[in-house]
């Protein structure tokens, strides 16, 4: 009869906290993020539309010149439009680290979730294979191990992947150690529920939010990556147009036509600027209270 | 002799800690933190046990020893006959169901209540996939919340609330033995009053056994049948509730209820119900757990011999005491406080 | 009659938040004597804290004192300055906290930590403070002080913790103590040690006490006098025993029916029902009138104030005959 009564008084389920959805547009760092962010993805996506050259057609007749009302941002040694490779280039880079992040965040959040959740062997194993990874500088292993696998996209994705899951397994293994011992996952068990269940349902939205946190800024660490090896010559092949491959041809004309490296360098700046106030902002909303 | 559902035989549960290098180095054993250190226990279909103690006594290591959480290192679970340990199946685990102490961690943030109970019932097919909606709503009627709850999820909800929708999970499984493992003490004072009542209700009403761990004194005393008073991860003292407070034979039990703060306002004694700081579960005193503390321990009986959970002439009341039921000796300064001032 | 030690009147402390201020405490007023022990009773919301807190200028920077007056032995602390307010603490007003862990110096051996304000601010030699500090764990009944004054805080127990606090609490002479639910995170036989050090300290050094807790047995055990309050208003006030057993506020009744009484074993526990309201949007009228069970028309105009009912006691309510009668028919208390 108490029961029926707080029942009654009680029918309210009051609405405390607002959710993501309603904070995000009252967080600084993630608006200043998606905005810069957002118009370079934007000028990548309508890349056709805003250039009135295309990116690797050569007009040996015009090279090196300034800023024009037909090159807006002049040209470079082989007569390019170096506006029309800059936005060219982004559409390039960004897809190449976006998917280069994907993979090692896959297989890292993987193997933390299950060394974290069941210790053990499985958690000497893969802890040990992450202390052999980290013994290396991230920058002269992915190098060394595009060098040793040859230059191009597909070898871009391997090398990244060997090297940065690592990051994502830490994370990942850490908020799960903390995370399994929760009421609601110990519940969960009780409950008899199977650990795939657990796993995925229980413990990853919960602990996913870190990871995708870092992933912000761990893609900026891969256009740094791929910006590198393109300018050592490693990475995206010519023709395809590169921010890196952008910046080592233009080193010659350091002196005369400055721009030519200036430029792409500032627009990598400007990306992971962007980057870098997403992950901040998205670390801010993401926290579940 | 009313029909027992659960039996605790012998139950121990240690926890080794990780040795430190020094004693990897001098070869010295680990240290072993002995969280229940041998406990016989019955529960009767249909009756509230309570179970108190204070911090370290090792009634919520119990607890999920029972509900298959972990894993005893000796002795045994036994239900309805059937030994269970911490790897049970799947029909196994739906007889008994836990209420946990934190209703702020106990749901899990990112499910709606709905999908929190939904997914329990189809798990173990509890009812027909079109039924499950229905049952979901009964489920929250059950413990007084409609059914608008049920898209919303925990940050919405007051503690109060939260703590019935723990109930309700635990209740999705129709358990047989219900462990509520402190219920209520995470929750303000008149909330309280909500729970608990709303745990008398469904124990009447569904035939419940419970098992209700708990360190507050007068909730268990409204609620239980019988109260068991562990210390140190030992039961020191058992009895029907009423028998327990009236003529409780233990010294820990004697000065744990004489700790308790009345409500009744006005100058009380001046010594505390029991002095000195609980020992630590690593480094447990010789002989009876509590001399060091106890008012009445005589040397050198009761630092050499561990007295055992003894039954005297009252029916159903066992006391661990040497002098549980024979002449009390002469209180004195118990020689925690002697031996450091 | 002499001077009260401690005065609040009328406090009003807001909160400023992302969405609009929240009023935490609204027209707060109590009292405490000389060498008086003043409980405020209050579950969560109900603003206790904050008021505690606001009381020594410990409130978080988001938050401030909007309208009323502290005054701690004849100095009004809200009109004066900061340094004043510094002056006083410690020294006049000291404060001991619910969780020692976060209130001690992990880092600091607590010997060190009470002889601090001895050195510091009484400006005793180290060898002095020292002394002081050894005394004051005797003080406080803290075992083999010579040894334990070498320990960091995580190598002593609960107990000892909350020892070492009040000794450090006490280390400049207070003459009033404000305690932030010191026992709410100990277990029972414990909190019993330190209520009754307390108790003794109390009479020994004829301390003033203002202790806030949401367990009404500790304030009976501790306190002469009592301030109920809900959703930031004190809505009651009197003599611990003529409140329990004549309340004159619903909220005082039904707190005091709904606490599981170790002495009177009722039936069933009658629960307030509904919840606390929301503080940025409280209730027109009487804030408890949602869940009232004696709630009529004139209970939802305008704000109620405090009555008084009775020599040294006030409530917050039109109708307070109403609770009284009830507690009357069916008492409460066993025999108060």
């Amino acid at each position: 009869m108490a029961v029926a009564a707080e029942a009654v008084a009680d029918a309210q389920v009051f609405e405390h906290r607002r959710g993501f959805a309603r904070r995000w547009y009252r967080t600084p760092s993630f608006v200043g993020g998606v905005s810069i962010l957002g118009l370079i993805v934007l000028a990548a996506l309508a890349a056709p539309l805003i250039t009135n050259h295309g990116p690797t057609s050569q007009d040996l007749l015009h090279t090196l010149q300034g800023p024009s009302s037909s090159h807006w941002l002049g040209t470079d040694d082989l007569g390019r439009d170096v506006w029309s490779r800059l936005v060219y280039g982004a559409r390039t880079d960004l897809k190449v680290a976006f998917l280069a992040v994907l993979f090692p965040f896959a297989i890292g959040t993987l193997l933390g979730l299950v060394s974290g959740y069941y210790g053990g062997w499985i958690d000497a194993a893969v802890n040990w294979l992450v202390n052999v990874v980290v013994a290396f500088p991230f920058y002269v292993l992915i190098i060394a191990l595009v060098f040793a696998l040859g230059s191009g996209t597909r070898n871009i994705y391997i090398a990244i992947t060997i090297v940065g899951w690592v990051s994502y397994t830490r994370i990942i293994r850490g908020e799960v150690l903390v995370a399994k011992r929760r009421d609601y996952v110990l519940a969960a068990k009780s409950g008899g529920l199977s650990d795939a269940r657990i796993l995925f349902r229980h413990l990853l939205p919960n602990v996913v939010t870190q990871a995708i946190v870092f992933a912000c800024s761990d893609i900026v660490l891969d256009i740094l990556a791929i910006v590198t090896l393109g300018y050592l010559g490693l990475g995206v092949q010519p023709p395809t147009p590169d921010w890196g491959r952008m910046i080592a041809d233009g080193q010659t004309y350091l002196t005369t036509h400055w721009e030519l490296s200036t430029v792409p360098g500032i627009a990598v700046v400007f990306t992971a600027l962007g980057l870098s106030l997403l992950a901040d902002g998205l670390a801010d909303l993401l926290r579940p209270e | 002799m009313p029909e027992s559902l659960l039996e605790l035989d012998g139950l121990h549960v240690h926890y080794e800690l990780r040795g430190n290098l020094g004693r990897r180095v001098r070869r010295q054993e680990a240290e072993v933190l002995r969280a229940v250190d041998g406990v016989d226990l019955r529960i009767a279909k249909g009756e509230t046990l309570g179970l108190v103690g204070e911090s370290g006594c090792g009634k919520s290591t119990l607890g999920r020893a029972i509900v298959g959480l972990c894993d005893p290192t000796a002795g045994s679970v036994r239900y309805l006959g059937e030994t269970l340990t911490a790897r049970r199946e799947r029909a196994r685990r739906r007889r008994i169901q836990m209420v946990f102490q934190d209703p702020y961690s106990s749901l899990n943030p990112r499910m709606s209540v709905r999908q929190t109970l939904a997914e329990l019932l189809r798990a173990h097919r509890m009812v027909p996939k079109q039924a499950v909606e229905a049952r979901c709503r009964e489920l929250l009627e059950l413990v007084g919340l409609g059914p608008r709850a049920l898209d919303a999820h925990p940050r919405q909800f007051s503690g109060g609330q939260r703590q019935r929708i723990a109930i309700a999970r635990a209740l999705a499984l129709e358990p047989e033995l219900l462990i509520a493992d402190e219920p209520v003490s995470a929750l303000d004072v008149s909330v309280q009053a909500t729970v608990l009542n709303l745990l008398e209700d469904l124990r009447e009403k569904l035939g419940l056994t419970m098992l209700l761990i708990a360190h507050n004194m007068a909730v268990v005393r409204h609620v239980a049948d019988r109260v068991a008073v562990m210390y140190l991860g030992r039961i020191v003292e058992e009895a029907p509730t009423d028998e327990l407070f009236t003529n409780p034979r233990h010294p820990y039990t004697q000065g744990l209820l004489r700790a308790v703060p009345r409500l009744v306002p006005g100058r009380v004694s001046e010594t505390a119900g029991v002095v000195g700081d609980p020992p630590s579960p690593i480094h447990l005193p010789t002989g009876c757990r509590f001399h060091p503390r106890c008012p009445i321990a005589q040397e050198p009986l009761c630092s050499t011999e561990d007295p055992a959970l003894a039954k005297g002439p009252i029916a159903g009341h066992s006391a661990a005491c040497h002098f549980a039921w024979t002449e009390r000796p002469a209180a004195h300064v118990p020689e925690v406080i002697e031996e450091t001032s | 009659m002499s001077e009260p030690l401690l005065r609040v009147r009328d406090l009003q402390v807001e909160f400023r938040l992302s969405g609009g201020t929240l009023r935490a405490v609204d027209s707060a007023s109590f009292e405490v004597g000389r060498g008086e022990t003043l409980g405020l009773v209050g579950e969560s919301g109900s603003g206790k804290t904050v008021a505690l807190r606001a009381v020594v200028g410990l409130l978080p920077r988001t938050a401030r004192i909007t309208a009323g007056t502290v005054e701690i032995d004849g100095t009004d602390v809200t009109a004066a300055g900061e340094d004043r307010r510094r002056a006083l603490r410690g020294t006049t007003v000291a404060m001991i906290f619910q969780e020692p862990m976060t209130a001690l110096n992990p880092v600091m051996r607590v010997g060190d930590q009470i002889a601090e304000e001895p050195m510091v601010r009484l400006g005793q030699t180290r060898r002095n403070a020292r002394t002081t500090a050894l005394e004051l764990m005797r003080l406080v009944g803290i075992p083999d002080p010579r040894r334990r004054a070498d320990a960091y805080p995580h190598e002593l127990s609960g107990g000892l913790r909350q020892r070492v606090m009040i000794a450090i609490a006490l280390s400049g002479n207070p003459k009033l103590l404000l305690c932030d639910e010191p026992t709410t995170a100990l277990d029972v036989t414990i909190q019993d040690q330190i209520l009754k050090l307390l108790q003794r300290l109390q009479h020994e050094l004829g301390l003033a006490l203002v202790f806030v807790s949401h367990d009404l047995a500790v304030i009976a055990q501790t306190c002469q006098r009592l301030a109920v309050m809900y959703a930031g208003q004190v809505v009651e006030t009197g003599a611990v025993a003529d409140v329990f057993r004549e309340p004159r506020h619903p909220y005082t009744l039904g707190l005091l029916r709904s606490v599981p009484d170790f002495d009177v074993v009722r039936a069933q526990l009658a629960a307030i029902g509904g919840a606390p309201p929301d503080l940025a949007a409280p209730p027109h009228g009487c804030r408890f009138h949602p869940r009232c069970p004696f709630v009529q028309n004139d209970c939802l105009d305008g704000g109620i104030p405090l009555f008084d009912v009775g020599p040294g006691r006030a409530a917050r309510c039109l109708h307070h005959d109403e609770a009284a009668a009830d507690a009357r028919r069916e008492p409460v208390i066993a025999n108060a």
